[in-house]
C-alpha cells in the first residue's frame, strides 16, 4: 500500500473509469522508494496547482499495474516509477525513473495545454 | 510585493528546523523549494540515527513530520517553485518566483542541500530509466540475472553494489582511481565477491544503447586509451554536489566546489543572509548536523529581531 496523500488506483474498474471520465489524467506507478516518493510529492503539490488534472498513484506490485507495465511505451522501462499521462481517454506520454518538479511541469504543459 | 520576516530557501531538515524556530517565535516565515518538502531525507529508506526514534523511521515519514511541525506554527510554503530572480544585499533582500510574484524578507536562510552528482556525459539523461539508474533499491530487480556496470568507488557505490549483488549476474565497477574511497569493510565485501570485476583508473565518456544492451565508452586515465564495453545496465553513484547554482549572480561567497561559506553563527559574507545544511561548507553532512545548523541560524535571526 502506498503511503501518499494521492488517491490510489487499486482496481481495473477504477483505472478505466478514471481514464474514460476525465480529460486530463496523470498516474505515477511505483513503490515507496527513493525515486518514486519525490514524484508522488510533486503530484500532491500539482493537484492543487492544476485542479483540472487528475493526479493519481498506483502500487507497482498490484495486479492492475499490468495495465501500465504492459503498455508498449513502457516495455523498455527499467526504472521506477513509471509515470503515464492520458488525455481524452488516450495515452499521450510516459516517463521512467525519477522526474523533477520542473520536468513534470514541462510535461504537464506540453501534453495538457 | 509580499513581505516576510524570514524566507528560507530549501525545505530539507535544515530549512524545516529553522522554520519551526522562526515561525514559533512569531516571525512571518516562508519556505521555498523547487521540489517538495523533505530534501534528501524523504528519499532515504530508513533513518536509524536520528535521536528520539528508538526504531528506525522511514525517511519520508520523518520529513513529513518535520513539515507538519513547521506548518503547525504557521510557516507558509511555496513548493515546486522556481526562483526566477534573487537579490541579496545587506540593505535589500528579495526573491521572485515563477508565479511572477516577488517576496521580500529581512532575513534569508539558504538551505538548498545537495543532489546526486551527474556525470553529464552523452547518453546519461537520454537513457535514464532505460538502462541508466541511480537507485539500486528501486531498480535492482529489473536487472535480475543480468550483467551491469557500477560507476563510482565511494561508500554509496559500494553499499548499493552489495544490494545489487543479490540480484545481478555480474558487476563491473568503473572507478577513476586505482583504489576505492569507500570504507574498507564495505569495499572488501564487494571486491572479494567473485561476481565483481574492477576497471580501475577509467572514466566513462559516453553511454550508448545497442538493441537492449548498454554500451559504455570509457577512457583509461593513465594512457588515454578508450575502450567500449557492453552490459545490460549502468548504475551511477558518484557523490553529491551542492545546490547553489542559483547563487551565481549574487555576492554570496562559496568554495570552488560551490559550498556556501559561513561563520560559526551560520551567517554568510552578506549580513542577514544565513546558510545551513548540506549546502554549507563543512566536514560532516548528517540530518542531525543540518537540523543543528538550521536551529543556530534561526536563533541568530530571532535574537537580532
Amino acid at each position: 500500500m502506498l503511503q501518499t496523500n494521492l488517491e490510489h488506483i487499486e482496481t481495473e474498474e477504477q483505472f478505466k473509469e478514471l481514464i474514460e471520465k476525465n480529460e486530463k489524467v496523470a498516474i505515477c506507478c511505483g513503490r515507496m522508494g527513493p525515486m518514486c516518493i519525490p514524484v508522488y510529492d510533486i503530484f500532491e503539490i500539482f493537484q492543487e496547482k492544476y485542479p483540472d488534472i487528475q493526479f493519481r498513484d498506483m502500487d507497482f506490485d498490484i495486479p492492475v499495474a499490468v495495465l501500465i507495465k504492459g503498455l508498449p511505451e513502457c516495455r523498455g522501462f527499467w526504472g521506477l516509477p513509471f509515470t503515464v499521462y492520458y488525455r481524452d481517454g488516450k495515452f499521450v506520454k510516459a516517463t521512467s525513473s525519477i522526474q523533477s518538479a520542473k520536468e513534470v511541469k514541462s510535461i504537464v504543459k506540453a501534453v495538457f495545454t | 510585493m509580499h513581505k516576510y520576516d524570514v524566507i528560507i530557501i530549501g525545505a530539507g531538515p535544515a530549512g524545516l528546523a529553522a522554520a519551526i524556530y522562526t515561525a514559533r517565535a512569531a516571525l512571518s516565515t516562508l519556505v521555498i523549494d523547487e521540489s517538495s518538502a523533505g530534501g534528501q531525507v524523504k528519499t532515504t529508506h530508513q533513518v536509524a540515527n536520528y535521536p528520539g526514534f528508538v526504531e528506525p523511521i522511514a525517511g519520508h515519514e520523518l520529513a513529513g513530520n518535520m513539515r507538519k511541525q513547521a506548518e503547525k506554527y504557521n510557516t507558509q510554503f511555496k513548493l515546486a517553485a522556481d526562483i526566477t530572480a534573487l537579490h541579496l544585499s545587506e540593505q535589500e533582500k528579495w526573491v521572485e518566483l515563477d508565479d511572477d510574484d516577488k517576496y521580500s524578507m529581512k532575513f534569508v536562510i539558504l538551505a538548498t542541500g545537495s543532489s546526486p552528482r551527474l556525470l553529464n556525459i552523452p547518453g546519461e539523461q537520454e537513457y535514464k530509466g532505460h538502462g541508466v539508474s541511480y537507485c539500486a533499491t528501486c531498480d535492482a530487480e529489473f536487472y535480475k540475472g543480468r550483467d551491469i556496470f557500477v560507476i563510482g568507488g565511494g561508500n554509496s557505490a559500494m553499499e548499493e553494489s552489495l544490494l545489487l549483488l543479490q540480484f545481478v549476474n555480474s558487476i563491473t565497477v568503473i572507478h577513476q582511481f586505482d583504489v576505492l574511497q569507500a570504507e574498507k569493510i564495505t569495499a572488501d565485501k564487494v571486491t572479494t565477491n567473485p561476481k565483481v570485476t574492477m576497471l580501475w583508473s577509467h572514466e566513462p565518456r559516453a553511454f550508448y544503447k545497442k538493441d537492449n544492451k548498454m554500451l559504455v565508452e570509457a577512457e583509461n586515465l593513465k594512457t588515454n586509451e578508450r575502450i567500449t564495453l557492453e552490459r545490460d545496465g549502468i548504475f551511477i553513484f558518484v557523490g553529491l554536489v551542492p545546490n547553489s547554482d542559483f547563487l551565481k549572480d549574487t555576492p554570496i561567497q562559496t568554495t570552488e566546489d560551490g559550498y556556501i561559506i559561513t561563520d560559526l553563527q551560520m551567517e554568510t559574507n552578506i549580513k542577514g543572509v544565513y546558510a545551513a545544511g548540506d549546502v554549507r561548507d563543512k566536514k560532516h553532512r548528517q540530518i542531525t548536523t543540518s537540523v543543528g545548523e538550521g536551529t543556530i541560524a534561526a536563533l541568530e535571526i530571532i535574537h537580532k529581531v
